[in-house]
């Protein structure tokens, strides 16, 4: 018998009991679905934390030197204490950083808090990211401006109140006003004080987008000796020193020349572990391939055990159609059938069923990723490779959930099934 | 015309039921020529189903031997069995046994799909076989479209469509009318003008005086066998 036939007649079967049919397959259809729309969002993330969010976050072929791990994974409290004993970084860290450096590289501190501007006309807005740093910061993160221009290393140096606003607050703050020389307040609590300075605006950046759904263009840039300085990092202190080299070949030696400056700076002794952290894109990456890898290790465990289900379930289907059909299984066999064609039938049958199933999984699956891409931040990427993977899956299913009905008719006596009312 | 078709020697069949051991055939010794028009009577109980089974071979004797068409059928094991079945038996049953959600069409092909027929070939002997049964009009009906005469003579062409040594009828009349089953009867006598071998399982004597040849059976042994032909040998 050929498949096609078993095709075609289970096809026919599945027409004549549409909703017995999905019954059946409602295990696999959860399965496949469960699979293409995890997989895909997991994939998605995976594409987007490498292409864009590592470039934002981190920078292109840039060691960041932080006091504290910016992903911390199940630390324990002696782990925390250790972590807020370590010393915090400095302007002359990153000044001594610069003069060790034998290959060239931009070098930038950056501080930064969260606060409020005050526009013209009473506007105002919330929750900005302010950001105090020098001015290779824009070189390095690869900031330009809309309008306007950057602050310069003078300004830089004499800590000039002159602000750079990111796209959406200077929107928000001046509307159709040109923003460009007029004032903006800016406040900001630090240590439970709240601080407040006055700014000239001389730069627009270009609109930069979302990530995880947060606007990276709610912000406001200003030197870091500037009156900001209090607001983003008081007594001298910086959050992160960047530097940036060349190319991704200079990230090495960056980093074991910014290791080797801090580790004389901080007093450590060979035996000693660092007291500060060195991140590179690459690194950052490497916590998120950990989850990663972690959701493509649990995942599969939940799809199997909706899959196992399924299996069980088309199990059960199938026999009671076999026992249904028995006197059918008896007229075959009186015809010529022999076991194998019978058993063929019948698996070809359950996976036709199940194929069934995984196809409208695999659908509902992409409906689902392209809902989670167009309503939620979380970027989502359909691969083939798992299409096939959930087709597989879902016909494999009905042929193993087929092996025991199948069986229990191939070996039917013609006999008995012909008798059989 | 000359040749036998069945050869059976001292066949018996044991069934057990619980502990009770149930001789439903002590040694029948039966031989049926190509060509014979031969009926099997008897009450219930006397075996003619077990006898059937075997000469069928849907069944395998727990005793003793059968030839079918030369071939020793006794110890075959379940696929051979089926090839045989689908080679030299053509089935009739009482209650059509047709595939419900199949076409006439589908169902008279159902042999040669088994036989390994090729698709266009096995169409084409399925339209012939149903056009000689009278119903070329009727190829593309399922069996619930069509009156029981139909669907006997579906069964018919289903039966020998790929050109069996035997058709075996089991009460083939059972479920018809009287009209519709004399209009049966003489598709088969048509049958056996043309030179096919029938073995016709009955309980009613009307039926039966059909054929040429009647085997009775009472308690799993031949009874009476009247009107058999002489033939050499035999």
């Amino acid at each position: 018998m050929d498949p096609m036939e078993g095709i075609l007649l289970a096809l026919q079967q599945i027409r004549a009991q549409k909703l017995k049919s999905f019954f059946a397959v409602i295990g696999v259809i959860i399965g496949v679905m469960f699979l293409i729309t995890v997989v895909s969002v997991v994939e998605g993330m995976n594409r987007y934390m490498k292409e864009d969010f590592a470039k934002t976050v981190f920078g292109l072929n840039t060691v960041t030197v932080t006091r504290t791990p910016s992903v911390v994974f199940n630390g324990d409290r002696e782990y925390w204490r250790r972590l807020m004993r370590r010393p915090r970084l400095t302007f002359a860290d990153a000044d001594l950083i610069r003069e060790q450096l034998d290959v060239p590289a931009l070098v930038a501190v950056v501080s930064e808090n969260n606060g409020k501007l005050e526009g013209p006309n009473g506007t105002s807005v919330e929750n900005v990211w302010l950001t105090g740093t020098t001015a290779d910061y824009f070189r390095i993160r690869q900031y330009d401006v809309e309008k306007g221009r950057l602050f310069t290393p003078p300004e830089d140096r004499v800590g000039a109140n002159v602000v750079v606003l990111g796209f959406d607050a200077a929107d928000k703050l001046f509307g159709v006003l040109d923003p460009l020389g007029r004032r903006v307040k800016i406040l900001a609590n630090q240590s439970g004080n709240p601080i407040t300075g006055v700014f000239t605006v001389v730069g627009v950046l270009k609109k930069q987008g979302t990530l995880f759904g947060m606007s990276l263009d709610n912000r406001a840039v200003a030197p870091a000796h500037s009156a900001l300085a209090p607001m983003v990092n008081p007594h001298g202190f910086v959050d992160q020193i960047l530097v940036q080299g060349d190319g991704p070949e200079a990230i090495p030696a960056l980093k074991m020349s910014a290791e080797a400056t801090m580790r004389t700076r901080h007093h450590l002794r060979p035996a000693m572990v660092n007291d500060f952290e060195l991140e590179t894109a690459d690194d950052s990456l490497s916590f998120w391939d950990k989850i990663s890898k972690i959701l493509f290790i649990a995942f599969p465990g939940l799809v199997a055990i909706a899959l196992v289900v399924g299996g069980m379930v088309i199990m059960n289907i199938m026999l009671v159609s076999v026992a249904e059909r028995t006197r059918e299984i008896g007229v075959r066999k009186a015809l010529g059938a022999r076991r194998r064609d019978v058993l063929f039938q019948i698996l070809v049958e359950g996976a036709t069923l199940s194929g069934a199933g995984a196809i409208l999984g695999i659908l509902i699956g992409i409906g689902l990723a392209l809902a989670v891409r167009a309503f939620s931040p979380l970027p989502a990427a359909i691969s083939p490779l798992w299409i096939s993977v959930g087709a597989l899956l879902g016909v494999s299913v009905g042929v193993i959930a087929g092996i025991y009905p199948a069986n229990r008719a191939a070996r039917m006596d013609p006999v008995v099934a012909l008798r059989y009312e | 015309m000359n040749g036998e078709v069945i050869r059976t020697e001292k066949p018996t069949k044991n069934y057990e039921i619980g502990a009770e051991v149930v001789h439903a055939l002590r040694g029948v010794d039966l031989v049926v020529n190509r060509n014979e028009y031969l009926a099997i009577m008897g009450p219930s109980g006397s075996g003619k189903s077990t006898l059937m089974n075997l000469i069928g071979c849907l069944d395998t004797p727990t005793a003793g031997q059968y030839w079918l068409n030369g071939q020793p059928v006794a110890g075959l094991i379940d696929d051979e069995l089926a090839r045989i079945r689908n080679r030299e038996i053509g089935f009739v049953f009482q209650t059509f046994n047709l595939l419900p959600r199949a076409t006439a069409l589908h169902n008279v092909e159902l042999p040669l799909i088994y036989a390994g027929v090729p698709s266009r070939e096995r169409r084409e002997r399925a339209e012939v076989m149903l056009g000689k049964v009278g119903l070329a009009d009727r190829m593309a009906h399922k069996p619930a479209e069509l009156s029981g005469g139909q669907r006997q003579r579906v069964a018919v062409a289903r039966a020998l469509v790929n050109g069996p040594a035997i058709l075996l009828a089991d009460e083939p009349t059972g479920n018809l009318d009287s009209a519709t089953g004399d209009e049966i009867m003489n598709l088969l006598d048509a049958l056996f003008d043309q030179g096919q071998t029938i073995v016709l399982v009955t309980h009613e004597h009307d039926i039966a005086a059909r054929a040429h040849r009647t085997v009775t059976l009472r308690d799993g042994l031949i009874s009476s066998d009247v009107g058999r032909m002489a033939v050499a040998g035999a």
